[in-house]
């Protein structure tokens, strides 16, 4: 038998906290071979990673391997007493994880968890293994392979860290690797070279993997086989060619549809004319404690438009919103809502002011209260900034609901009976309760699957259209901003880099950074990621990391087209360029990137 | 790092100096002066101004307090108003036995209560957890005069394997000094072991929900290993606080045990300090007691900043 893995009709149920077990893998069966990638999609809930930690016979707290056969390397593991299912784990097949910041224990050193594995099952003894596994951080490309191994896990950055995952995961040699999402929580330019170490190393040491993901484009890169799930069934199995471009069933089709392509490659939004904007923002400096996040950032938001806030995590989108709306104090610097002057901190703000700015966040379960009802949650702005009470606010909140497409019945539930879609479409209803000029969109579709996620942004098209709200709309997905916004800003390390109409910003010349951030989306070409990963302007990315408060510009360490001696000392002058777009950049704009 | 301790030692100093100060203020703050606390009822005008002068009342409170620290800070506790003697001299007496009471009580329910509470973090939910579960939140319960009581009862009074007076004379051999000493040892350690036990159980359990010790787990790890080696440095932290707390609360239960127990040690003559309105012997025992509760805490501060690799190796 050639297949490494193979599973026959698993069925794993759950368990909510007091409840009873519900099935939430329904008789799913499927097998990898020797060096080929197998990948699993579906969105959130359709049990894929579940499937994968029961291919190395886990079930994670509050869940059980209901049925089925699970056979790894000719063994039932099902069938085998715990002690050997443990000696399997971590030798014959071992696992990466969503999150190496969080996968890794903070109180060990980085070395002696990556040999942790086999130095247990008896692989060899610590000094060996050590120095494979200095082989293993040379091969993924590891600065400082001989040392990085004393250091603690946060001592280096977040792709670095991801790719010393991969390297704890190999340590052991193992025939099955299974990936969970391996590069959903890094930002794209890192995302290439993490996913490039891991497609490198699976080929060299032919392992089987599993790769579990609900990017498509990274599925291109990456898988040979690819299974669709949903809910917990197998909805449609093929080649990755096949799956991509002729899919047979409905939802694997719809699962296509949603994939928003390139942000170079859509028809870009054309600016809006407009009088005195809503939002105007002048040279802001701000951060938190001694720490400066945002230096002399300027942008402004015109009525009723969307400016879209763009850069990878860390950036300063969030603590822009916080500046904005308040609740970070701006150190230096103007805000002006409507033309006039407002106050730095929340509580100076007259009631006027802070009606017309409201804020939705990432975490649309997090902002409501579990304990009011929709009623009482959408109630309280309508009494605190219009007075409503009673029959005027009950109608108020029922006119609220179908602004966002709820029905009037939501009123009267608790938001944990809604799900992640619609509690969003009430934090969204919350802002529209206050008759906001301007809504600060603080990445709200991102921790939603991406069909739900599109439905939001039509919804927030139409309430553009209908009531003229404007949105500053902070997002790092940048085809959904391409699409969606008429005006882009592009922040790295806390500064503006680049900054105009969607259209210029998104069409040659670039900075060099933006350039950068719109090569690494993934595209669905399969071979894309070999093309990409190779660029100068990748490699020289991958050598640095990202450094605040640089005296020169901040991309200097990470920029192809440094020019040695002035971009890290001199701070880069404000070019600006037909099209309405401004760069921040030394290079003269016939150089740069294009 | 080594600025952050210098802070937290600092913090510890300036804490001392406050309750020094609140110690003195409180005596201060008393209706009329010191002089007419200690001698009460049967005050003369004669004997008042005889204290006061003996006491040097006539000067500012300042200056006084000045006085009392500078001698504290020199091991002059001042003169005992009831017997004419160094305070020093008498504590020096007493405190021996109160320390090793304590001590023995600290080496036992320390390491004790961190193997219990590992031991059922290990075997969460199941019968062993349970059980002690009960058991623990039971001795929290109930109060150490009683549990003294009723360990008096069984191993002195009705079994006679253990002494019910904890006196111990310098020329005891080792089994005289456990018969002596073992009951109240044991009260003292069943006071504090339960809270620190489960505080080393949910921290420990709070640890295991995180996604390095799935990891971990998916390396085939046993359960063991886990805790002890990827929980464990994690939970230390909480669990050299909730030590802390119990070991300066430990100082408070020894009144109780002492009288218990009949132990001449630093709570019962503080206890007798009071009823005799021996003001620079409470003074002295206050600022004992808090120099202990400070310097407790502030180690355990110390050694949590020791344990985080985050400070120890900044970035």
């Amino acid at each position: 038998m050639s297949d490494i893995l193979s599973i026959r009709n698993l069925r794993v149920e759950g368990r909510p906290p007091g409840g009873a077990y519900v099935p939430i893998v329904k008789d799913v069966s499927l097998s990898v071979r020797k060096g080929e990638v197998l990948a699993l999609i579906g969105e959130s809930g359709s049990g894929k990673s579940t499937i994968s930690l029961a291919a190395m016979g886990f079930a994670r707290p509050g869940c059980r391997i209901a049925g089925g056969e699970v056979w790894l390397n000719g063994y039932d593991i099902m069938k085998l007493s715990p002690r050997e299912r443990h000696a399997l784990r971590g030798d014959a097949v071992s696992y990466v994880a969503q999150s190496a910041a969080a996968s890794f224990n903070p109180a060990l050193r980085i070395g002696r968890q990556v040999i942790e594995a086999p130095l247990w099952h008896g692989a060899g003894d610590a000094a060996t293994l050590t120095a494979q596994a200095t082989e293993l951080y040379r091969k993924l490309d590891l600065p400082n392979p001989e040392s990085v191994g004393h250091r603690f896990p946060h001592q280096v950055s977040g792709g670095q860290l991801q790719r010393l995952m991969a390297a704890m995961a190999m340590s052991c040699g193992p025939d099955l690797l299974i990936l969970d999402e391996p590069t959903t929580a890094l930002d794209v330019t890192t995302q290439i070279e993490v996913l490039k170490a891991f497609k490198d190393i699976i080929r060299e040491q032919g392992t089987a993997a599993i790769y579990v993901t609900h990017d498509l484009a990274v599925v291109a890169q990456v898988a040979d086989r690819i299974l669709v799930l949903k809910d917990g069934e197998m909805v449609e199995e093929g080649t990755t060619d096949a799956i991509l471009h002729n899919p047979q069933h409905d939802y694997t089709r719809k699962l296509m549809a949603a994939v928003r392509p390139a942000p170079h490659l859509v028809d870009h939004v054309a600016a809006r004319d407009a009088d005195v904007p809503v939002l105007s923002v002048q040279n802001v400096t701000a951060g938190y404690g001694t720490v400066t996040i945002l230096s002399d950032v300027s942008m402004e938001v015109p009525r009723a438009s969307v400016v879209g806030v763009i850069g990878e995590s860390g950036c300063g989108k969030s603590t822009l919103a916080r500046v904005v709306a308040g609740l970070t104090p701006a150190r230096e610097g103007r805000i002006e809502l409507n033309g006039k002057q407002v106050e730095a901190e929340l509580d100076a703000r007259p009631r006027e002011a802070l009606r017309d700015c409201q804020m939705v966040f990432q975490m649309a379960d997090t902002a409501l209260n579990p304990r009011q009802r929709i009623r009482d949650i959408l109630g309280r702005p309508l009494q605190f900034y219009h007075g409503m009470t009673g029959r005027k606010q009950a109608d108020r909140v029922a006119e609220l609901l179908d602004l966002v497409d709820l029905p009037a019945s939501f009123a009267s539930r608790y938001p944990a009976e809604l799900s992640g879609g619609q509690k969003q479409r009430v934090n969204l209803a919350r802002a529209l309760a206050a008759d906001p000029r301007i809504i600060l969109c603080d990445e709200v579709t991102s921790a939603l699957d991406t069909v739900v996620a599109a439905g939001v942004i039509e919804l927030l098209k139409s309430l553009r259209d209908r009531l003229g709200v404007a949105y500053m709309f902070i997002s790092h997905d940048l085809s959904t901003v391409a699409s969606f916004a008429d005006e882009v800003v592009v922040l790295y390390a806390g500064r503006v880099v680049e900054k105009g109409p969607s259209k210029a910003v998104f069409q040659a010349p670039w900075h060099p950074y933006t350039h950068l951030l719109l090569a690494s989306v993934p595209e669905m070409r399969q071979g894309w990621l070999e093309g990409v990963a190779d660029t100068a302007e990748a490699r020289a990315a991958s050598t640095g990391s990202v450094q605040i408060g640089a005296k020169g510009c901040p991309f200097a360490n990470r920029c192809a087209k440094v020019i040695t001696g002035t971009c890290e000392t001199v701070a880069p002058p404000v070019r600006d360029l037909p099209g309405g777009l401004t760069i921040a950049c030394h290079l003269p704009p016939e150089a740069l990137p294009a | 790092m080594f600025r952050i301790i210098l802070r937290r030692l600092l913090q510890g100093l300036l804490t001392l100096l406050l309750a020094s100060i609140i110690i003195f203020g409180a005596t201060e703050i008393l209706p009329g002066d010191v002089a007419e606390a200690v001698l009460g009822q049967n005050r003369t005008e004669e004997a008042l101004a005889t204290l006061r002068e003996q006491m040097g009342l006539d000067r500012p409170a300042i200056v006084r307090y000045a006085d009392w620290l500078g001698g504290m800070l020199q091991g002059d506790l001042g003169t005992s108003l009831a017997t004419d003697r160094p305070v020093a001299d008498m504590i020096g007496s007493r405190i021996w036995n109160t320390l090793r009471l304590a001590l023995l009580a600290a080496a036992i329910s320390v390491p004790l209560s961190l193997a219990l509470g590992l031991w059922a973090a290990m075997r969460a939910g199941g019968a062993v957890d349970k059980t002690m579960a009960m058991t623990t939140l039971a001795l929290i319960a109930v109060p150490e005069f009683f549990i003294g009581l009723v360990l008096m009862k069984i191993f002195a009074v009705e079994l006679g394997w253990l002494s019910a007076t904890a006196n111990t004379r310098p020329y005891y051999d080792f089994w005289q000094n456990f018969r002596a000493l073992a009951l109240p040892v044991a009260t003292l350690s069943f006071a504090v072991l339960a809270h620190m036990m489960r505080m080393t159980r949910s921290s420990v359990i709070n640890i295991f929900t995180s996604a390095y010790i799935e990891m971990a787990a998916l390396k085939g790890l046993p359960k063991r290993r886990l805790v002890l080696r990827h929980a464990l440095p994690n939970a230390l932290s909480p669990i050299f606080t909730v030590i802390a707390l119990n070991l300066s609360y430990m100082v408070s239960g020894v009144i109780i045990v002492e009288t218990v127990f009949g132990v001449p040690g630093l709570t019962r003559l503080l206890v007798d300090g009071v009823s005799l309105r021996d003001i620079p012997l409470i003074q002295a025992c206050a600022m004992i007691f808090g120099s202990v509760y400070i310097l407790l805490n502030l180690l355990a501060d110390i050694l949590s900043i020791l344990a985080n690799p985050r400070l120890r190796y900044p970035k």
